[in-house]
């Protein structure tokens, strides 16, 4: 073989073998969606139907009038998004306060800080099941989405003012200084200054802690036992009923379930990614 | 992504925080001397992670020597100390052993083919064309941010024992391959998700699936770092590919795959969600790891919290001595 023939015969290879993983990975995913499309009569069979060929809207209109549990997957839906954005308003206000005190200012007791950010984030949550449980019966939180959006907040902070001490690091000391000569007060310079060029990794920030708190199933599971104060997670485990499961029904609230979470992962990935690397490579 | 929080550092070393500019004690607009805004700043989030964090952690660790039944949870009677009894009874159940050996068992297969794959991926992406390789990063990114309850969903799907892809295209193979192979040809009907050990191969497979790609992107990255000139002379002196994966690639990635393996051994370790799933609640008592273990004795009727929390301690244990290494070595070299 010419050394041509065999770059084009490892080329051909390479983009064979990428497609064979590309459709590993999608195709789980585009199941999930065309059973969500398809008609009973093409789900449940030992045949293969690549594609809904009547394509039908009836599992999701299922889902959302009839529901499960006793109620339309909107409840758990809205839910969800209720847990989720309590969790990053909260989140977003405490780890941009702390975020800015250990990348701005040098303080006794700062690396220990850092330290105990690290140290938290290696407990596993699952561990801090039964103590949260109790306490959050002890404070009336219990069947509340409240209590939930709390535990939420302890399960994210560490994690997102690690991230955004990097961001509040990143802005140019000089900016503030600028503003501060001229007159701003601490305040206004954090506000009008500061802020604005961290925004876009708070914005980041937020997405993962979002994300977290839209998956989580373990607390969802114990600290609510009223079906209307389920969230998505716990809510879809109730289709898998005694008799038979229905599958269109399943599909389409998975599918609902993970749409908000795959556009909004598509929009941070790259920061992860780099945010990870970086602080491994240079170590 | 159950577990964005334990997600690493994105280190910003180049521009170390400086000493407030200002004289000390200026007080200026916030009415705070200098001095205390920092820790001021820290209050909530020191609150927090005191409250739901170090307070429930530390907790645990003593009502895991506590009897914490339905008269303790509702009041009515005081906790009571029991010394070592929640260990002797769950050391003396085998349910502790098995789950114990699944969780293990588990974690080392699921992050050694997770390390494997991701990093083959990664390689891959690099060497492939722009166009190729962008296609790809955007198809793996849809089975990375499926949430795990639903990765677990769609897997349960997947192998689905009537109607399931798997059972069909396992049927598809000529016979005699498939009785040569599993010893039998016929795989309709086959439950997948009834016992332990299959449970656990369809899960070390939706594992992987869900986490490879954060492995390859993570790698790719750090391939990009890699100045080309090594490669050019290692192609000069005719190195072969795996020596040069050996020799080059392997050694200058070695921060990058420290990271990736202890973030693997955090996730999988602790996996709830899709096994949960998977095994469609806490049912199948030979299939629990130590996560479910400990959720199935604190919150059964009636509830055991003590025993529960001695197996959240164990789990926690172990943990932190298999994470500990990573901190330390974390903490010595970042400059904080």
């Amino acid at each position: 073989m010419t050394p041509l023939a065999r770059k084009r015969l490892g080329k051909v290879v390479l983009n064979a073998t990428a497609l064979l993983v590309f459709a590993f990975a999608i195709f789980p995913v585009y199941w999930m969606v065309s059973t969500a499309f398809k008609a009973n009569d093409q789900i449940f069979t030992t045949e293969f139907i690549p594609f809904p060929t009547h394509f039908t809207f009836e599992h999701v209109e299922r889902v959302l009038t009839e529901g499960v549990a006793g109620n339309s997957i909107w409840v758990y839906l809205r839910n969800s998004a209720i847990v989720a954005l309590g969790t990053v308003l909260i989140g977003a206000v405490f780890s941009l306060l702390a975020a800015t005190a250990v990348a701005r200012f040098r303080f006794k007791g700062r690396n220990t800080f850092l330290i105990l950010l690290l140290v938290v984030q290696m407990i596993p949550a699952e561990a801090l099941l039964i103590p949260l449980f109790l306490s959050v019966k002890r404070l009336g939180l219990y069947d509340q989405l409240l209590g939930l959006i709390v535990v939420n907040v302890g399960l994210t902070l560490p994690f997102g003012i690690w991230m955004l001490r990097t961001f509040v690091a990143a802005v140019p000391k000089t900016l503030e200084e600028a503003a501060w000569i001229d007159g701003a007060s601490r305040f206004t310079t954090f506000w009008k200054v500061l802020f604005p060029l961290v925004a876009p990794g708070l914005v980041a920030t937020s997405i993962f802690s979002f994300i977290t708190a839209w998956n989580e199933l373990i607390f969802a599971l114990v600290l609510m036992s009223e079906s209307s104060g389920y969230t998505m997670p716990v809510a879809i485990q109730y289709f898998f009923g005694q008799k038979g499961t229905d599958w269109g029904a399943i599909m389409a609230s998975s599918t609902m379930m993970t749409i908000p979470v795959v556009v909004f992962f598509l929009l941070v990935q790259r920061r992860m990614v780099s945010g990870l690397v970086a602080g491994a490579v240079k170590g | 992504m159950t577990d964005m929080s334990t997600l690493a550092p994105g280190g910003e070393r180049s521009s170390t925080p400086g000493r407030p500019r200002r004289p000390r004690g200026r007080t200026k607009a916030s009415g705070l001397p200098v001095w205390s805004i920092p820790y001021v700043l820290l209050i909530p989030g020191l609150l927090v992670i005191g409250a739901l964090l170090l307070y429930p952690m530390v907790q645990v660790g003593i009502m895991a020597f506590q009897k914490v039944g339905l008269a303790q949870i509702s009041g009515r009677r005081p906790t009571e100390w029991v010394g070592l009894e929640n260990f002797t009874r769950i050391f003396d159940s085998e349910i502790f052993w098995s789950a114990l050996r699944n969780t293990v068992v588990f974690a080392v297969v699921a992050v050694t083919l997770t390390l494997v794959v991701g990093t083959a991926v990664g390689v891959l992406l690099n060497n492939l064309g722009r166009k190729m390789s962008t296609f790809l990063v955007v198809g793996i990114m849809f089975a990375w941010a499926v949430p795990p309850v639903a990765q677990g969903i769609i897997w349960k799907w997947l192998f689905d024992a009537e109607a399931g892809v798997i059972n069909w295209a396992l049927n598809l193979l000529p016979d005699w391959l498939s009785s040569l192979l599993f010893g039998r040809a016929d795989w309709t009907g086959e439950p997948w998700l009834n016992d332990a050990w299959s449970i656990y191969m369809v899960l070390a497979l939706t594992v992987v699936w869900a986490s490879f790609p954060f492995i390859a992107v993570s790698v790719l990255a750090g391939l990009k770092g890699i100045p080309s000139e090594l490669y050019e002379a290692a192609k000069v002196d005719g190195a072969s590919a795996w020596r040069t994966f050996r020799k080059i690639t392997f050694p200058l990635l070695k921060p990058v795959f420290a990271v990736l393996t202890v973030l693997s051994i955090i996730w999988d370790f602790k996996v709830f969600s899709q096994l949960y799933v998977l095994m469609g609640g806490p049912a199948n008592r030979e299939a629990f790891n130590l996560s479910v273990y400990s959720y199935a004795e604190a919150f059964r009727s009636p509830p055991r919290m003590g025993s529960g929390a001695a197996i959240a301690l164990v789990l926690t244990v172990i943990l932190l001595i298999v994470t500990a290494v990573y901190v330390r070595q974390l903490v010595r070299q970042e400059d904080l």
